[in-house]
């Protein structure tokens, strides 16, 4: 900078480049936010509104009972799983986790492919105290869906 | 009774923050300038009784006292003795314990030490620090009292998650909120800088040990906390971008960046607003940090208790320091007096385009925490992950690498770039060649690793050039921190880009006697057999890896099965090369007596950690050659006083 400039110049022109730049900055992360967050779905939303294949969502759900079948590979499973309406074909190669049992809840992380959910991560419950975020609401949502359910059944 | 002692002890040191605050504000005054000699007494008073009340409390966790509530949920009888006592602060209350006990000891030893500050600033800045610290102590004290009696007594306690049973992680915690707290005493200085509006040399040069240390301290956190993650989750990967680990980067870049602008302090005295708004930012960012562990508002293996309550306290306090601290921020800013002039072409501008650059970063980071929690107030679930903090944070982060290759080189105040380009030819050069050579044998490695290389090697070169040729003896301490630390940051650079890029993963399930290939090894699976330890219960498998045909490596993977609390665990097995890291994981039993591994080979991922500790070994060396640098000028100030006083007692 010129010396020429006074003192309360070069701060102010400091002060505009450097928000100048942390605007950028958010422009870009609220631009990248839109295009790379990994959307949460329940297997109804797959249904009704499949995402793009290749697109990173997360689909959370239970595991359908007599659904866990494992290839010949021995490292490749497939299972359903099922929000109650409706249910999506889940692939899956690698070391699954310790309490991924049927009728346990899972998230699993990956993308639609051709005829399944390609999934590149499971997450089931780690212990009784620390299981994925979406799954301890889920399981409360289901809990309530059940409650309305046998309710309307009822009333009929 | 040890449990009422540690509690009244809390107390006292409590009350003694208050007499802090109020002697420190009062002294302030030209009314109550009698209280000024007080106030250093005081504040080395909070600091004895908070050490006394969570030694109490570590002697209750080493006795396995069950009828302390804390020390039932959290303890067993049966844990080894060095977890017992990781165990006093492996859970929230502790924790907060250890947090406030820090910060008292830090405002005792600026009370203690600290000479060269302006005495009304110093006042300032213990208020400020007992008035942070009083936030802690209430929600201590009224909501996470870590004395709580438990009425009968338990038999044999609940047990501490078997993944923090882990003797890395025993000091991981205790590492990081040194760097935390670290970074309250540099928002205190600032908070009193800008309450008497001395803003100076004098003060960065007060301040610049603590924001070093802090800065030591939150880079070894990391880089261990990393190194854990790694082998103890069993998943392969360094950092996941969970937002944990995120609440750990943030303040981390803000102290980098402080601790830059500090520099530029106390050298040219400029940058003194940017100063003093980096030391509010950085110490909000350990507080965000603390929030978003702590409140529950994640799920993670770091969030002890969920409890709303906690979360709104914890949220309540930041609100508290950091509007506080804008408020203040936004009345005296503008009465600050500008600091000295630089050219564009200079060492104070490589600085503050870095440290433009470093705050984006932030921002990019703050951003991507915290947006799955706005969305989800909406109602909509996403997760941000690599492909949103990799690429955006890249960036930034490149054209820092580059700006970071240059501006040692570069003189204060003025330089002309002719001058410096002669200088950059070789790392130029080396970059040129590295981006080449990648491009011709690892085609398809990708934009992001292929850069990192290239940069990590230029950099690499770069950043001993302010050394060279010079008589190592003649270079001052702090100036061969510089060198060490972006020098190891290019080594962490190289070993990211090279795990990125050349990572071969195989999956496969194997009999017994069966050999599997990963990249250059060959791994045979010998056996698998039950074990037994002291709290849990373990298949393990034993492999024989060779490295191209040569002496076998043993590896022995496990997975383990605890019982308090019943977890489930894999014990990832690693063959540490020189030129990388071979990566086992035993999985579950397949049909037909095969079992389930997953191999890794990485090259040259060790790099990682090695440059993370070589960073934190250039703050180490930068730190101890200020010291000693103070000392010396303490000592000739002290000469030439005595002799000025001997001078003027003759006739």
């Amino acid at each position: 900078m010129s010396a020429s400039l006074k003192p309360k110049h070069q701060r102010l022109v400091l002060v505009i480049v450097a928000l100048c730049v942390l605007i950028g900055a958010g422009l870009l992360a609220a631009y990248a936010l839109r295009n790379q967050a990994s959307y949460f779905y329940v297997p109804s939303d797959i249904v009704a509104d499949p995402p793009e294949p290749g697109q990173a969502v997360r689909l959370g759900g239970m595991v359908a009972d007599g659904s866990i079948e494992t290839m010949d590979d021995g490292v490749t499973i497939r299972f359903t799983v099922t929000d109650g309406q409706a249910s999506v074909p889940v692939e899956f190669s690698g070391i699954i986790p310790d309490l991924f049992v049927e009728g346990s809840g899972v998230v699993a992380e990956g993308s639609m492919g051709p005829t399944a959910f390609i999934a590149t991560n499971l997450l089931a419950k780690h212990d009784e105290n620390y299981m994925p975020r979406e799954l301890q609401d889920m399981t409360e949502a289901q809990q309530r869906e059940v409650v309305a359910e046998t309710y309307e059944a009822q009333a009929q | 009774m040890i449990a009422e002692l540690g509690l009244a002890l809390l107390w006292f040191a409590a009350a003694f923050a208050l007499l802090q605050l109020f002697t420190g504000l009062l002294s302030l005054r030209e009314a109550g300038a009698g209280f000024a000699e007080s106030v250093r007494p005081v504040a080395v008073m909070q600091g004895v009784l908070v050490t006394l009340s969570f030694l109490a409390l570590i002697w209750l966790f080493l006795r396995t006292d069950l009828s302390v509530l804390l020390v039932a949920s959290n303890s067993h009888v049966d844990k080894p003795f060095v977890f017992k006592l990781a165990g006093t602060w492996g859970n929230h209350e502790g924790s907060m314990l250890l947090w406030v006990t820090v910060m008292a000891l830090s405002g005792a030893a600026i009370a203690l030490l600290e000479r060269r500050l302006p005495e009304r600033t110093m006042l300032a800045t213990l208020a400020a620090q007992a008035f942070v610290s009083l936030g802690f102590y209430a929600f201590l004290l009224f909501s996470s009292n870590p004395f709580t009696r438990l009425e009968p007594a338990a038999r044999v306690g609940a047990g501490l998650n078997p993944l923090l049973q882990d003797l890395g992680l025993a000091f991981h915690p205790p590492t990081l909120y040194l760097g935390y707290v670290g970074l309250s005493v540099a928002f205190s200085f600032a908070v009193g800088a800008l309450m008497t509006r001395q803003v100076g040399p004098q003060f960065a040069r007060a301040m610049r040990p603590w924001v070093l240390g802090a800065w030591i301290f939150l880079t070894i956190g990391i880089t261990a906390g990393s190194y854990w993650a790694y082998y103890e989750l069993g998943w392969g990967g360094w950092w996941f971008w969970d937002p944990v680990e995120n609440a750990s980067l943030m303040p981390w870049l803000a102290a980098t960046a402080l601790l830059h602008s500090v520099s530029v302090l106390a050298a040219r005295d400029a940058l003194r607003i940017w100063t003093i708004m980096l030391g509010v930012v950085a110490f909000s960012m350990s507080m965000v940090g603390t929030f978003l562990v702590r409140s529950g508002v994640l799920t993670s293996v770091h969030s002890f208790a969920v409890s709303p309550e906690r979360g709104s306290f914890i949220l309540a306090l930041l609100c508290l320091y950091i509007g506080g601290a804008l408020v203040l921020f936004g009345l005296r800013a503008s009465t600050v007096n500008e600091g000295k002039q630089f050219a564009w072409s200079s060492r104070e501008a490589a600085l503050v385009f870095n440290n433009v650059a470093l705050t984006a970063i932030l921002g990019i980071v703050l951003v991507g925490t915290l947006y799955p929690l706005l969305t989800e107030a909406f109602g909509v679930r996403v997760s941000v992950g690599p492909p949103y903090f990799n690429p955006v944070g890249a960036i930034f982060a490149f054209p820092m690498v580059v700006v970071m290759a240059i501006g040692p080189l570069l003189r204060w105040r003025e330089d002309r770039f002719a001058r410096v380009g002669r200088r950059m030819i070789a790392p130029v050069a080396i970059f040129a060649i590295a981006l080449v050579a990648a491009l011709v044998l690892a085609p398809g490695i990708g934009i992001l690793p292929l850069l990192g290389l290239a940069l990590a090697a230029m950099l690499a070169v770069a950043s001993v050039l302010p050394v060279l040729g010079r008589n190592p003896r003649r270079v001052k301490l702090a100036v061969w921190g510089m060198v060490v630390g972006h020098f190891g940051l290019a080594v962490a650079l190289a070993g990211m880009a090279s795990n990125a890029a050349f990572t071969t993963e195989r999956l496969a399930a194997a009999a017994i006697g069966d050999t599997v290939a990963v990249g250059p090894w060959d791994v045979t699976l010998s056996e698998i057999e039950p074990i037994a330890g002291p709290n849990w219960t373990a298949l393990e498998g034993t492999m024989t890896a060779r490295y191209r045909g040569g002496a076998p490596v043993v590896l022995r993977p496990q997975a383990r099965n605890f019982f308090s609390p019943p977890t489930a665990t894999n014990e990832s097995a690693l063959a540490t090369r020189w030129n990388g890291q071979l990566y086992a994981v035993l999985g579950q039993e397949a049909d037909g007596g095969r079992w389930q591994l997953r191999l890794w080979w990485k090259p040259f991922v060790t790099l990682i950690w090695i440059g993370g500790l070589m960073v934190a070994l250039g703050g180490l060396l930068a730190l101890i050659g200020r010291v000693i640098a103070d000392w010396k000028q303490r000592a000739i100030r002290v000469r030439l006083a005595e002799r000025r006083e001997y001078r003027e007692a003759q006739p």
